[in-house]
């Protein structure tokens, strides 16, 4: 039951078994419907982390906007230099034996140069019935290899992870990350902690208003775990590939669509999909000329260990010239 | 208790962030003048020089175009104005495409230096652009470049 069934059939059960279907539901009403006092917390940090990107929106001026759909698999488009971008992100995933959750993270990117973007993540989660928590922090840095565009582009990326053993959020996955794993109670799981090192070869390669992208991951628990291994892959294109001459929100090149796939692949001594999970989710992009945009990816699980259904939506804003605006504030000359 | 703590640590990081993109915006977005128009001597314009051949003798697909100018226009706002500057008069941050080495670079050379960018002098790449949209982007450079008043 734990191996990979073929995709073809993983994504027409997905699409065809009422039970998704349910499952989509009841997470969508627990989601609007506030049950319990505990997930109203983690709509307190929702809101807290909206309202704060909005504050901050009104304070700046507008600024470039194009960003991917994607929210697991990077491409080699880098923060553009002195920018800073605020992003808020939510993933609402079903639990077969326990509680379902909403996980939840705070993203700022910032663009070093135009070769390195370095961010910051300040993670949390709610479990239904159980707690709302504060479950870590992540540094993550990325480098682009190549001072030019070529037909593969590669970025080196490494990242620090300070985590809880409560730690829910599923940026990416690796190893043999199973469903079952988070069956721990959060009282339990958040006093186990985890320092972790996770490097990544991003290739990448645009054509034709195409972005096609594929993300190796390697991950090194440094309380002396083996290797760990994940993948992702995504494919997205923008709807279309003109700008129109007029100003405007709801213009096709404003809309990024695509897909992503992710997963583990063992770790250094089980190398290979045996016991892993693995998601497929479409994925999609509204670029506001703004400055805002908003990513919106339904997930499903193609494996009996992964899980069911994940519902993914983020918010983000560009605050341009932050790198100035940092200089004005310490009195820097500029 | 435990809890607490870091939902207050969680507060007290949003706030520090909030604060500091919040403080006198006016005055932290405010351009100097003097600094933003005097440094135009520090850039070079060697980079136009580097594309290859082939890039720079590709014609502009769009050339007669009517609405590529205005397209670009708004991309040029939307991408380009926040280090070239709103009329393209370059600043601190980037080169004027005002310069005559602009005005005579071929179309298929700026497309080159949108697509690939100059990534080590600060310039990001721009190929995340559809190809169509750097044509746009090329046409209203072209156009603000031989624009008489300059």
């Amino acid at each position: 039951m734990a191996g990979l069934r073929p995709l073809s059939a993983a994504i027409l059960q997905v699409f065809s078994n009422s039970r998704s279907a349910i499952v989509s539901r009841n997470i969508l009403l627990k989601f609007f419907r506030f049950q319990g006092k505990r997930p109203i917390r983690a709509f307190q940090f929702a809101w807290m982390a909206a309202a704060a990107i909005l504050f901050c929106s009104l304070l700046s001026r507008p600024c470039s906007a194009q960003e991917s759909p994607y929210i697991v698999t990077y491409d080699h488009y880098l923060e553009e230099p002195g920018n800073l971008e605020v992003e808020y992100f939510s993933t609402f995933g079903t639990q077969r034996a326990g509680n379902d959750f909403h996980s939840f993270w705070m993203e700022f990117e910032y663009g070093a140069t135009s070769w390195w973007t370095t961010e910051m993540y300040l993670d949390g989660q709610s479990t239904f019935g159980e707690s709302t928590i504060f479950t870590g922090v992540r540094w993550e840095n990325r480098f682009r290899l190549l001072p030019r565009e070529h037909f593969i582009n590669p970025v080196f990326y490494v990242e620090y992870e300070h985590k809880s053993e409560a730690d829910k959020i599923l940026k990416e996955v690796e190893g043999v990350d199973v469903e079952s794993d988070f069956l721990t109670p959060n009282a339990e799981a958040r006093h186990g902690s985890i320092n972790e090192i996770e490097m990544k070869l991003i290739l990448s390669s645009t054509f034709k208003g195409w972005n096609i992208s594929e993300n190796t991951l390697a991950a090194k628990n440094l309380s002396n775990n083996p290797w760990e291994f994940g993948y992702a892959l995504g494919v997205s294109r923008p709807l279309a590939v003109k700008a129109s001459p007029d100003r405007c929100n709801f213009c096709r090149e404003n809309f990024t669509a695509g897909v992503e796939m992710y997963g583990g692949l063992g770790d250094r001594y089980n190398f290979g999909l045996r016991n892993t999970s693995q998601y497929i989710a479409p994925v999609a992009a509204w670029n506001l000329p703004s400055g805002w945009t908003l990513r919106l990816s339904p997930g499903f699980g193609l494996n009996d260990n992964s899980h069911r259904f994940l519902l993914r939506w983020g918010l983000s804003r560009e605050f341009p010239g932050f790198a100035n605006m940092l200089g004005h504030l310490f009195g820097g000359r500029q | 208790m435990r809890a607490n703590t870091t939902r207050h640590v969680l507060l007290v990081g949003l706030s520090l962030a909030v604060s500091l993109l919040a403080v006198k915006p006016e005055a932290v977005f405010a351009q100097d003048p003097v600094a933003d128009t005097a440094p135009q001597q520090k850039w070079n314009y060697e980079v136009l020089k580097k594309a290859p051949e082939k890039a720079r003798l590709k014609p502009n697909p769009l050339a007669n175009d009517p609405d590529a100018v205005r397209a670009g226009g708004k991309l040029y706002e939307r991408h380009c104005a926040e280090c070239h500057g709103m009329k393209a008069e370059g600043n601190k941050h980037a080169p004027s495409l005002l310069r005559v080495e602009v005005r005579q670079a071929t179309p298929g050379t700026l497309f080159w230096v949108l697509t690939n960018g100059v990534v080590w002098h600060g310039m990001p790449v721009w190929s995340k652009l559809p190809e169509p949209e750097r044509w746009q982007l090329v046409s209203f450079i072209k156009s603000v470049s031989n624009s008489p008043i300059q």
